[in-house]
């Protein structure tokens, strides 16, 4: 029964961003470009990464940042069973920046043998709710925060790097190899940042399009060194899938748990 | 050997300036047989050996087409304001070398696209333009070709700067480019 409720109170710490074993994703229809050009995006969750199979991922916290830094907005955004969708059209020269920022807090405490939640799925966190809803005293009472950005970039002409600056929140990537610069048989490293200082031995991996086409997944599963870089050797063309997360103690209160992940999309281009 | 002495003379002396030297290039775009043919882009540059961009040489691209004339008579080909700039980033080297860094058309680089056949190219390190401040170095010759429903094809021919001697260096393309001959003249 201890061990249960254990597997219980787990399985509710991870439950606000991995619900299931789902990925959560953005696939743009190109990342190299030229001025003036349209872009179309599809974002969903699926078990496998660009996998139209299960659900459209939400997009109401989708923030696109131009090459200027200037927040833009998507037109002919759709939701539709299995993928939601957006078009950009690239009308300032440089890399742009389309993310998905997740920012969550959940409680969860064993009441009586049975494991509450709080708050209920589709509901978000107030203060209000939570000390009303909430036993301050309840037993093994976890309350996590939780950050996510689903990130992709796109550029057109010259890349910059104004739209990439980080927010110094959650985990964060950092370009060293361009984000649209990336090529198969040519090695590229990124930088890991928690609240933008270098996150080292941070357990990366990366997934390549095409997986219901082979039979396994061959994630390529790297670590972050001490300064939170990683090289990547891309062994083939197409999109990627590259997903991180990391747990510790610095939540904001009433959280005493923190769960930071980032998970972006890139497109390698054959040399 | 008696050429030799004034040559490195002259070449120490004015730093920066390279004898005079011709490079003449030849570009076969071969005649595919497919029910949709779109003459293909081409982008022809000279790579240093850590591949930049030492000089663009040509490219290829479908120009802008104005409206037509509102006079009736035989219609006229649909007006394409932008060109086919859109297509550019497709020659994947050469827009990640320098396309995507250049404000296009570039006088003397940018031309509308060439028929299948042979087509002649012909720099002089004396006329100004590319070569004019080439320093001396190893190079290569780079002809990169995308075409619509078709493929691309790299290509490239490596050769040294000065030239030396004259010299004829030739390549060949599998599909989407022929004979690419490059013929060096001090």
């Amino acid at each position: 029964m201890k061990i249960f409720l254990k597997t219980m109170v787990l399985a509710a710490i991870c439950l606000p961003l991995t619900a299931t074993a789902h990925k959560q994703w953005l696939a743009p229809s190109k990342t190299v470009l030229n001025v003036g050009q349209w872009v179309t995006f599809d974002a969903g969750v699926s078990t496998d990464p660009f996998v139209r199979d299960n659900n459209a991922a939400r997009v109401e916290n989708l923030v696109i940042t131009a090459p200027d830094g200037s927040v833009v907005l998507p037109e002919n955004s759709a939701t539709g069973k299995l993928r939601a969708t957006f078009d950009l059209q690239l009308q300032q020269a440089g890399t742009y920046k389309v993310a998905i920022v997740n920012s969550s807090v959940g409680a969860s405490w064993d009441d009586n043998g049975q494991t509450k939640r709080w708050p209920a799925r589709g509901t978000t966190f107030t203060a209000e709710g939570f000390a009303k809803e909430v036993p301050a005293n309840a037993k093994d009472l976890k309350v996590t925060q939780s950050i996510g950005r689903i990130e992709t970039f796109v550029t057109a002409g010259k890349p910059n790097t104004t739209a990439l600056k980080p927010t110094g929140k959650g985990l964060e990537l950092v370009q060293v190899t361009g984000f649209n610069d990336l090529y198969s048989g040519e090695p590229a490293t990124f930088q890991f940042l928690l609240d933008g200082k270098p996150a080292a031995d941070v357990e990366v991996e990366a997934i390549a399009d095409g997986t219901r086409y082979r039979n396994a997944i061959n994630e390529i599963e790297l670590k972050t060194d001490k300064d939170g870089r990683f090289t990547i050797n891309w062994s083939q063309p197409g999109l990627y899938y590259l997903s991180a997360s990391v747990s510790d103690d610095k939540a904001e209160k009433p959280a005493t748990q923190r769960r930071s992940s980032y998970t972006a999309t890139f497109e390698v281009l054959s040399p | 050997m008696r050429h030799r002495i004034p040559f490195a003379l002259c070449a120490a002396l004015l730093p920066g300036t390279v004898l005079a030297a011709n490079l003449n290039v030849s570009i076969e775009v071969p005649r595919i047989d497919v029910a949709e043919y779109h003459r293909p882009y081409v982008a022809v540059w000279l790579e240093r050996e850590d591949k930049s961009v030492a000089a663009n040489l040509s490219v290829w691209y479908q120009q802008k087409k104005a409206a037509p004339a509102a006079t009736g008579g035989a219609p006229a080909a649909a007006p394409n304001p932008a060109g086919g700039v859109k297509w550019l980033p497709d020659l994947r080297q050469w827009w990640r070398r320098s396309g995507r860094e250049l404000q296009l058309p570039v006088d003397g680089v940018s031309g509308a696209t060439r028929a299948p056949g042979e087509h002649a190219l012909s720099f002089n390190s004396d006329k100004g333009g590319a070569l004019a401040n080439l320093p001396a170095g190893q190079y290569k010759l780079v002809v990169e070709s995308a075409r619509e429903e078709g493929g691309r094809e790299l290509i490239d021919i490596p050769f040294q700067w000065p030239v030396k001697q004259a010299q004829q260096l030739k390549a060949k393309g599998e599909r989407e480019l022929g004979a690419i001959v490059l013929d060096v003249k001090p």
